[in-house]
């Protein structure tokens, strides 16, 4: 059952859950003004009450209104420690209700409790996200509605997003991690495991940059030597006989709006078409979240035909970065030279994805097109003078009707991300 | 009590050699602590810290080889800041002064200087084998001036060192009057070695059983060297990049195939997959296959190559290897042992991991497995249940999630009742690593049924200072204890400081003890040397007993407070 929501709808909104600091906004103090650690004016009340958050866009809502975790008080009286006894460790967690209890994890406002949320941030991105479309933007918890309004997204539980930071400066502490996926998520019909976000590395990334992959130190516990020498030999194995050698070939991919990147291994692939259901498949859900990145109220309503449409339908073009610099359209040389020549992935808008080397690449990208992508044939070369189809190099392709808005790209629509990324 | 003539008593202390028993032979009584302490020979101490080497040579005259360890151990993972200690220079230097003829030399996480190695070299006539593991602070010239003046030498065994690498010369150094070579082990060197200087040491060194090699090292002198140490037990292969086709490559099967006594192979820090057949005439006799450090082999070519490998006891493998891979271990290597599945990527998302599932398999397959170290992406409690009941024999358990504070992800619980279930079942359970989300009650199950329990790492687990209390409190045979980001407080710390007597060491980190609750323990136990690591110079400035510690270490001394400790380390 959920735990009384301690009032703190609004608190919610505004905090970036760092324990101690609900604890006093408990006291029904509104909205903290919070520095740029996100400590607030309270946050000395003892030592072990310094909670910041490192969450660099403070702007940025986690969780849900109502998300509130009842282990808020168990934290606040962690603070005094051994008070802890009986406190109804989960809560939150029947679990029936399949709600991921590592968020439940109450682990104290400790001074230099490194690991809560940025240990969240990464294991759930890695863990979680991308097998259960669980991906959570911050900005999903403006809406207190967005529970109940949200398919396929679950939007965050509000948890203390911690980035921590390499020197663990004692002023900053690790906020207990969070966990309120409950209240929320109990509204919602469950789909998968509950999985309290740490967004932290989203945090950063109201401005589309690659958020920093915040790490806590010293784990996962390997030698440093043993990492430095991996990552040589994988460096070297691409390195040998000029061609990329036996080892994985991980490369980054970037997705417009999307609050960090990925890696993938080229060489777990073997054709174009494994390696964009597998790209579909990690960025499904930013492409769900997308609606909401920018912060605006009110999301739309994602039906899975809409999420669908998104990916499979016109809106996006794969794009890599070869070994000259140039960004090139993803498709047209065979899939063995592609992976010698990739050095990153970029799925983009196709309204942004204008001037792209030297294509030009139509606005909506046609259903029929899209799945030429998929399937490519091998010649592609006799492709290029097909007039306006630059997308797609395919020799079968024949009708070239829908690929007349080529050149009547809109330039006025060219976002922001764009000189960002180009 | 003496019923035998002392040479007599020697002979048969001469047959006991693990250091526990000749230590309790030593506490008999005072004549058997004198016979036992002139014959005694080797001598391990497990935190330098803890004796002083003018201690040692008083003790031990006879002392031929010594073995050290510096740091504690979660300086492996970058807790402890660089220069906290763990310096072999004043061990070095008092035995040299002494009259103690020392042959072996064994250290790890200590920092070694060239002058340290270079006053080895010369200071110890009968020389013999120098080990370093993890060790820091030398560069190639120390290990020139060993080859130089070591006439003696048989082993130099070098394991994950990070040594400064001046490139090459110091195998030249190895004089042509040396023949003695049992064991060369230089795979953590990262410069280039002296290729010519390397075959013809190999060439006048026919007891050598044991060779490491870099990865600056071809294939084609790997061919050359094995075709002059066909005697080679353990090989070590740097780089095994060559093209299929190629005369090298023939040459290396035939040389290979004429190695019949390896039985242990490390190494491909650069491999070419597709040329591993010529590996596989070898296989059947493997014990121990390292390939930690391949992340070029996985897949198909891992699984091939794993099962011609029938008789391995101990395989090192990264995580590329998969479930699918651990099973067919699980399906091949019957007489496996020890298990270490690393990650090849640790902090990406992992396309190429193992899970509970892989696990599994391989404690299915494999009922003699007693040793695991098993990076994985989850664990669910069923599993690790299932575990526990195949295999009962687990001396070392270290499960390390890579998110921290993952529950179960099929029941969202924590992991309490499946690592409950492994020191239940596992009876005779030395070493512990838990990870994953915990809650007091794993450490309520690891007091009550862990009694050989001697190492126990724990990382952001529990609820309270009950769970400390309950392994303080139940586990009798505790030697180390390591902890960090866990909520330990002071009540915690405090409950039982006898305890930390009959300890090595107690590491805490990010947890909830304060100043004050240090300084209460080091005043009550003066033989214990408590120290505050704190970077951060806030130390300096509030000495508010409040104030929590960001890291402690404390550890048993006979030597008080020690004099080398940097500004940022405050014994108490």
């Amino acid at each position: 059952m959920s735990p009384p929501l301690l009032g703190v709808e609004e608190e919610v909104q505004s905090s970036v859950s760092s324990p101690s600091v609900e604890c006093i906004s408990e006291n029904g103090m509104g909205l903290k003004e919070r520095n740029y650690l996100g400590l607030s004016d309270c946050s000395s009340v003892d030592s072990s009450g310094v909670s910041s958050n490192l969450n660099l866009a403070t702007e940025l809502r986690l969780g849900l209104p109502g998300s509130q975790s009842p282990e808020r008080e168990t934290e606040f009286c962690l603070l005094n420690l051994g008070k802890l006894d009986e406190k109804p460790l989960f809560p939150l967690l029947p679990s029936k209700d399949g709600i991921c209890s590592s968020s439940q994890k109450n682990v104290v406002t400790g001074n230099k409790r490194g690991f809560s949320d940025t240990m969240d941030g990464f294991s759930e991105v890695k863990g979680y996200v991308y097998t259960e479309k669980s991906w959570m933007f911050h900005e999903a918890g403006s809406d207190s509605e967005s529970p109940q309004s949200v398919g396929h997204g679950k939007y965050p539980g509000n948890s203390g997003v911690n980035v921590i930071l390499s020197t663990r400066s004692p002023g900053v502490q690790a906020s207990v991690k969070q966990d309120e996926p409950a209240n929320v998520l109990q509204e919602q019909p469950r789909a998968t495991n509950g999985t309290s976000l740490k967004q932290t590395v989203i945090s950063n990334n109201t401005t589309g940059a690659p958020a920093a992959k915040a790490q806590v130190v010293g784990w996962p516990p390997i030698r440093p030597f043993r990492t430095k020498t991996l990552a040589a030999s994988s460096k070297n194995n691409d390195e040998v006989d000029g061609k990329p050698g036996p080892g994985a070939v991980f490369v980054k991919v970037s997705m417009d709006g999307a609050p960090y990147l990925r890696k993938v291994d080229l060489r777990t692939y073997s054709t174009y078409q494994e390696l964009s259901s597998a790209l579909e498949k990690m960025f499904s859900c930013f492409t769900l979240g997308q609606c909401g990145s920018h912060g605006t109220a009110g999301k739309e309503i994602l039906s899975e035909s809409r999420l669908k449409d998104l990916l499979h339908g016109s809106e996006y073009v794969v794009t890599y970065k070869d070994k000259d610099g140039d960004w090139m359209l993803v498709g047209d040389v065979p899939w063995e030279m592609f992976i010698e020549t990739c050095k990153r992935l970029k799925i983009m808008k196709s309204s942004d994805a204008i001037g792209l080397g030297n294509y030009l690449v139509s606005r909506t990208l046609p259903k029929n097109l899209l799945e030429q992508w998929r399937n490519p044939r091998p010649t592609t070369k006799k492709n290029l003078d097909m007039g306006a189809n630059f997308l797609m190099p395919n020799p079968n392709q024949t009708d070239n009707s829908e690929v007349k808005s080529v050149g009547c790209v809109v330039e006025s629509e060219r976002s922001y991300h764009v000189s960002s990324h180009l | 009590m003496n019923y035998f003539p002392d040479e007599v008593l020697e002979h048969v202390f001469d047959f006991i050699t693990s250091h526990k028993d000749r230590n309790s032979v030593s506490l008999v009584c005072k004549s058997w602590y004198k016979i036992e302490r002139y014959s005694r020979q080797r001598v391990f101490i497990g935190n330098c810290y803890s004796i002083s080497p003018e201690r040692l040579i008083a003790r031990f005259p006879g002392l031929k080889s010594l073995t050290l360890k510096g740091k504690p151990h979660f300086a492996d993972f970058n807790l402890v800041p660089h220069d906290w200690g763990g310096f072999v220079y004043p061990w070095i230097e008092a035995l040299a002064k002494s009259r103690i003829g020392l042959e072996e030399l064994r250290l790890k996480r200590m920092v070694v200087s060239d002058e340290s190695l270079e006053l080895l070299s010369k200071s110890f006539v009968n020389f013999k084998s120098l080990v370093l593991v993890s060790c820091e602070g030398f560069t190639t010239d120390g290990l020139a001036a060993i080859a130089a003046n070591c006439r003696f030498l048989r082993e130099l065994d070098l394991q994950e060192n990070e040594v400064d690498d001046h490139r090459g010369h110091w195998l030249s150094c190895f004089p042509e009057s040396c023949t003695s070579l049992i064991s060369l082990n230089f795979a953590c060197l990262r410069g280039e070695v002296n290729l010519g200087a390397l075959e013809r040491l190999v060439s006048r060194s026919p007891n050598l059983k044991s060779l490491r090699l870099n990865r600056a090292v071809p294939l084609d002198t790997l061919q050359k060297l094995l075709m002059r140490a066909p005697q080679l037990v353990d090989l070590g292969i740097g780089s095994y990049v060559h093209d299929p086709f190629s005369e090298a490559y023939n040459k290396l099967k035939i040389a290979i195939q004429r190695c019949k006594s390896i039985r242990s192979l490390s190494g491909f820090l650069e491999v070419a997959p597709h040329c591993m057949s010529a590996i596989y005439p070898i296989c059947g006799n493997l014990t121990f296959l390292n390939l930690s450090y391949a992340p070029g082999l996985h897949g198909n070519k891992l699984m091939k190559l794993i099962q011609h490998c029938r008789k391995l006891q101990r395989l090192w493998i990264l995580d590329c290897i998969g479930d699918k891979g651990l099973g067919v271990v699980a399906l091949t290597c019957k007489e496996l042992q020890e298990l270490r599945v690393f990650p090849s990527d640790p902090f990406e998302a992992g396309n190429a991991a193992v899970t509970e599932e892989g696990l599994v398999l391989v404690s299915a397959g494999c009922p003699k497995l007693n040793s695991l170290l098993y990076f994985c992406q989850q664990m669910t409690n069923a599993a690790l249940i299932t575990v526990a009941k195949n295999c009962p024999n687990f001396i070392r358990f270290r499960l390390c999630i890579l998110d921290p504070i993952k529950p179960d992800p099929v029941t969202n619980q924590p992991l309490d009742e499946g690592f409950g279930a492994i020191v239940q079942s596992c009876k005779g359970l030395k070493r512990l690593s838990l990870s994953g989300l915990l809650t007091d009650q794993v450490f309520l199950y690891i007091g009550m049924y862990a009694e050989q329990l001697e190492m126990l790492s724990i990382a952001f687990a529990a609820d309270s200072d009950k769970g400390m209390l309950y392994v303080l409190n139940g586990c009798k045979k505790l030697r180390k204890l390591e902890i960090r980001d866990c909520p330990f407080g002071d009540a915690a710390l405090l409950e039982d400081v006898g305890k930390y007597e009959t300890m090595r060491s107690l590491w805490m980190s990010s947890c909830e003890v304060t100043l004050g609750g240090c300084k209460a323990v080091a005043e009550k136990m003066p033989s214990l040397n408590v120290e505050i690591i704190d970077e951060s110079e806030q130390m300096e400035f509030n000495l508010d007993d409040k104030q929590k510690v960001d890291k402690m270490y404390l550890y048993r001394t006979l030597v008080g407070h020690r004099k080398d400790a940097p500004e940022y380390v405050w014994i108490l």
